[in-house]
């Protein structure tokens, strides 16, 4: 039973979107018509089978994303979240996020995923100008966008949008002006994603054909640095490397990931980590969504991969994802997933040059990555345990 | 045994690409030695790099069996010997074997500077030489004015001279008549105690070492007891044989005659090419003039790129040094690259060569170490060391002075680069001692340091010259030079594999480039890096590698963990890879980039 406050999360996967975008690696796919019928009680299928796997715990969050769940039919979404409920105890705050794509199909829907309990969108906002989100291949316009966010500020208790930056060719200037015009519209939550070239997208081969460069570390650090800074003057503090908010708007699903608490994850490629007599599992569901559905209406489920994770191995993935986290990680925690005692779960030697080189913070009863760490991350990383 | 006067023993000395391999397949050809289904090109070159790239390593002989104009039969023995500088003293010997060269000369390019030392070295032994003008049918052909050059810088009659094509077979047949004709008939008395000059070895998986001979007075046969005159060690000959160029076993050698025995011997360590070979029970009372044993002049280090290769490149030289006893190994660990082998070596293309077998035949991944050249260390106690190894450099308080190797160098450049390669030779601290022209053509002569011409130094003057310039050497002497150990630190700590011996004059430049190098060549990390480059304390140059600003993943959910943790896992596994420099990591790829670039 994983530690309170660390969160209970249901991650539900729906693979399908219009259009790929070039950036995206994520488990998406486009298809001519989707029964929607079919993957609605495949999907509950699954859930029930993960409710038999973690009785008795009490879910603090339930997130829908793709692929582009905003094109699922909010009856579906309501049946999910009705069935989550009958399955499991939930908790009185329960965080209801739905990922959504700002075009005027999907805002009129918003009612109705409203309706069926969603209580929180995450907008694929991405860019405001026009001829940047023609070349990250999103469907609206900034106009579009901007309705969508105003539809989502009324209609939910909480919303959240994303952009995109580090584009190629985009200058402090442009990106802070524009930085400036997004915030107009935020409320208590915000990502910023530097653009990054997934293997197997389009945009990777772009690069490889020269099409495009993609910034270099100066330029990319300097955007990132004005980024923090901006946000934080407007009261949304970086509580995690790409993510804002003000105090007590966080991401509460995203959280348990960082904090390296246990979710169950439903539906085409979805991963789960799963705590069961103190041994940590990792799940992961077959990919192809028609394979996936195959396999749910035969078996009841899809998992392909249920790995126990060594300790080792839970120390690592509890720092990698804690360490991105402005608060950092309790020494407990490294204590309960490594099974050993602080001074024996990491190497002083390395520890202690981090910490001297201003990159670690070791303060009380914590290990927070500084400013400086957080940003250069990935080495920092490396060094503590690669 | 063949009477003298039916003798011809000759060798054909070319540039590399002047068609030598491809005349003696026509020769051979010509004279039925092989059919022309069992032709296969360039016959004598039998190991792949040699076929590849126009070299001969090993020393190979052919007995043909040739019907003069004259009516009567002669036997030719045609030597192919090595072709390049490296190897000058086993040319000197194979030349040794001969009484006469045929001067082979590309009718469109002109003499080039191996050649040329070849041929001074034919001279000097007495040869008789022909000169051939070879692809006389290609439209840039120009006999006349080869001839002419053929006179001027090498300074024989070429009047003569036989004008053929090796590719399309025009005029072989005279060729053979030149030989029969013009070249002498050996000498020699076959009652005499038995004298042979053991050419070349090499090992044969089947019949164990072959060696090959030639006989100068005496008779060589089955059952006889031999002796080398260089070790005493003596052996029972086995077999006596001819290459035709198929092997042929034949009762005896005679005077004057060429062919090869085995007698049970099991390295070609044992073979010390130019020995004597006489009777156990009758020995010669003077050995054959010349012999010396060879000497590695060129150093360096052969690593693994995967430490875990070390056991197989230990096997592999092994096997190469059954067949090739001229290069030297010996254990040797380096702080930055593990485990590996100091070797020495003829030369740089003999290094190459062994560094291209052993990647080839042995399919192993090699860093080599740059090339150093064998220094003499002279110590202010009156003891004198000899040093290939910078990280055997003693102490300098301890050291009265240092003396390193020149070389004599003759150079042929179309005058049009000749400047450039002047300078080439002044930045190489080169002294000159001769500038001659001949036509369009200069040859120039300079002194230079060997330490000097390992480094780089062939690829510059192909480079500055655009590949025209052609270029041999001999070891002159040793001179007193003021020479210091370069070191490149990193982080304060000495990269070993990266550090050389120089001039002074050059240090600081060397330095420099290996720094801006080194700099390109790590990647940045979350401390900055000093990388410097010092004599002694003093540092002479220094670049630094700025921190990393920012190296992070953008996004990192639920999803991406077991991902991102694999990358962690293949990180580690890299690291085993990895050498700590104070408080960095330097990937040892780094290195190894800086001592590939160093060959370029």
């Amino acid at each position: 039973m994983s530690a309170p406050g660390l969160g209970f999360g249901i991650y539900i996967h729906w693979p399908f979107c219009r259009l790929k975008c070039p950036y995206c690696d994520f488990n998406s796919h486009v298809r001519e018509r989707i029964d929607h019928a079919r993957w609605r009680s495949a999907l509950l299928r699954e859930l029930e089978h993960y409710a038999r796997d973690t009785q008795g715990r009490t879910v603090t969050s339930i997130f829908f994303g793709g692929g582009t769940p905003s094109l699922m039919e909010p009856e579906t979404v309501a049946a999910l979240i009705a069935r989550a409920r009958d399955l499991w105890r939930i908790a009185g705050d329960i965080e209801i996020t739905l990922e959504a794509n700002p075009t005027s199909a999907e805002i009129e829907k918003f009612r109705a995923f409203r309706e069926g309990s969603v209580n929180r969108v995450s907008l694929g906002v991405q860019s405001l100008i026009a001829r940047d989100l023609k070349f990250l291949g999103r469907q609206h316009d900034a106009a579009q966008a901007l309705a969508a966010v105003q539809m989502a500020a009324t209609t939910f208790d909480r919303f959240s949008f994303d952009l995109i930056y580090a584009r190629p060719g985009q200058t402090l200037e442009q990106w802070q002006d524009e930085l400036d015009r997004a915030l107009e519209f935020a409320a208590g939550h915000i990502s910023l994603y530097q653009l990054t070239i997934e293997p197997g997208t389009q945009f990777e081969q772009a690069v490889a054909r020269g099409d495009f460069r993609v910034l270099d570390e100066e330029h990319a650090a300097e955007l990132y640095e004005a980024t923090v800074a901006r946000l934080g003057a407007s009261g949304l503090a970086d509580y995690e490397i790409s993510n804002f908010a003000r105090p007590g708007e966080e991401s509460r699903h995203n959280l348990t990931y960082w904090r390296y608490g246990d979710y169950v994850g439903v539906g085409p490629g979805a991963h789960g980590r799963l705590t069961i007599n103190g041994e940590k599992f990792a799940t992961r569901q077959h990919r192809a969504p028609e394979a996936w559905l195959d396999l749910v209406e035969r078996d009841g489920h899809a998992t392909r991969q249920r790995d126990l994770v060594p300790r080792p191995e839970r120390l690592n993935e509890m720092l990698m994802m804690g360490l991105r986290l402005k608060e950092g990680v309790p020494m407990t925690r490294i204590e309960e997933e490594s099974a050993k005692p602080f001074a024996e779960a990491l190497d002083p030697a390395r520890l202690q040059r981090l910490i001297e080189g201003g990159f670690l913070t070791l303060s009380g009863d914590r290990l927070a990555a500084t400013a400086e760490g957080r940003q250069r991350l990935d080495a920092v990383l490396a060094a503590l345990v690669a | 045994m063949t009477d003298l006067a039916h003798i011809r023993n000759f060798s054909i000395i070319a540039h590399i690409d002047h068609g030598k391999s491809t005349l003696a397949d026509r020769l051979i050809q010509a004279c039925g030695g092989l059919t022309d289904r069992e032709m296969k090109e360039q016959v004598l070159d039998s190991m792949d790099i040699e076929r590849e790239r126009g070299i001969t390593i090993k020393a190979q002989t052919v007995r043909l069996a040739y019907k003069a104009k004259n009516g009567e039969t002669y036997q030719l023995n045609l030597m192919d010997t090595p072709g390049h500088v490296d190897f000058a003293y086993e040319v000197s010997r194979c030349l040794a074997a001969c009484e006469g060269s045929l001067l082979v000369v590309d009718a469109s390019q002109g003499v080039e500077a191996q050649t040329l030392a070849n041929v001074y070295q034919a001279i000097d032994n007495n040869h008789e030489i022909v000169p051939v003008l070879n692809k006389i049918d290609l439209p840039a052909a120009e006999p006349d004015r080869v001839k002419q050059q053929i006179e001027d810088v090498i300074g024989i009659d070429a009047s003569h001279a036989v004008e053929i094509s090796a590719k399309t077979g025009l005029n072989i047949g005279e060729v053979l008549e030149a030989v029969v004709e013009r070249l002498p008939a050996p000498r020699g008395d076959d009652t005499a105690p038995l004298k042979a000059m053991l050419i070349d070895s090499w090992y044969d998986p089947y019949l164990g070492v072959i060696i090959l001979v030639r006989v100068v007075d005496g008779k060589l046969k089955a059952k006889q007891e031999i002796k080398m005159m260089s070790t005493g060690a003596t052996y029972e000959v086995e077999r006596v044989g001819v290459f035709t160029p198929k092997q042929e076993i034949v009762p005896d050698l005679g005077p004057g005659e060429v062919g090869f025995i085995t007698a049970g011997m099991k390295a070609v360590a044992d073979c010390k090419i130019g020995d004597t070979i006489t009777e156990e029970r009758r020995p010669t009372a003077t050995p054959l003039p010349g012999f010396k044993p060879s000497v590695p002049v060129v150093f360096c280090g052969l690593f693994p790129v995967d430490a875990a290769d070390f056991e197989s490149l230990r096997d592999s030289l092994g096997k190469l040094h059954l067949n090739d006893a001229s290069f030297h190994y010996e254990m040797e660990t380096s702080a930055a690259l593990g485990f590996g082998f100091r070797c020495g070596f003829l030369g740089l293309l003999h290094l190459e060569i062994v560094q291209e077998r052993l990647e080839r035949e042995f399919n192993l991944d090699l860093i080599t170490t740059a090339p150093s050249v064998v220094y003499k260390i002279h110590l202010n106690d009156g003891t004198m060391l000899e040093m290939h190894n910078p990280a055997d450099m003693p102490d300098v308080v301890k050291i009265d002075r240092i003396e390193e190797p020149w070389i004599k160098a003759t150079i042929l450049v179309p005058d049009e680069f000749l400047g450039a390669i002047l300078k080439l030779c002044e930045e190489r601290r080169g002294i000159q001692t001769d500038l001659t022209y001949a036509g369009n053509r200069a040859m120039v002569v300079y002194k230079l340091p060997l330490n000097e011409v390992v480094f780089d130094f062939y690829d510059r003057l192909k480079s500055v010259s655009r590949g025209y310039a052609s270029f041999d050497y001999h070891l002159e002497d040793y001179q007193e030079g003021d020479l210091v150990k370069l070191n490149i630190l990193v982080n304060g700590d000495p990269v070993d594999a990266l550090s050389c011996i120089v001039h002074r004059s050059q240090a600081e430049t060397r330095g420099r480039a290996l720094c801006v190098k080194l700099k390109d060549l790590i990647p940045r990390q979350l401390f900055k890096i000093a990388v410097q480059a010092a004599i002694g304390s003093k540092v002479i140059a220094r670049e630094t590698i700025s921190a990393l600003r920012k190296d992070v993943t953008a996004k990192c959910y639920g999803g991406d963990i077991t991902r991102k943790r694999k990358l962690l896992e293949k990180q580690k596994e890299g690291k085993k890879r990895m050498r700590q420099y104070g408080n960095v990591e330097i990937p040892q790829s780094a290195f190894i980039a800086a001592l590939k670039m160093h060959d370029n």
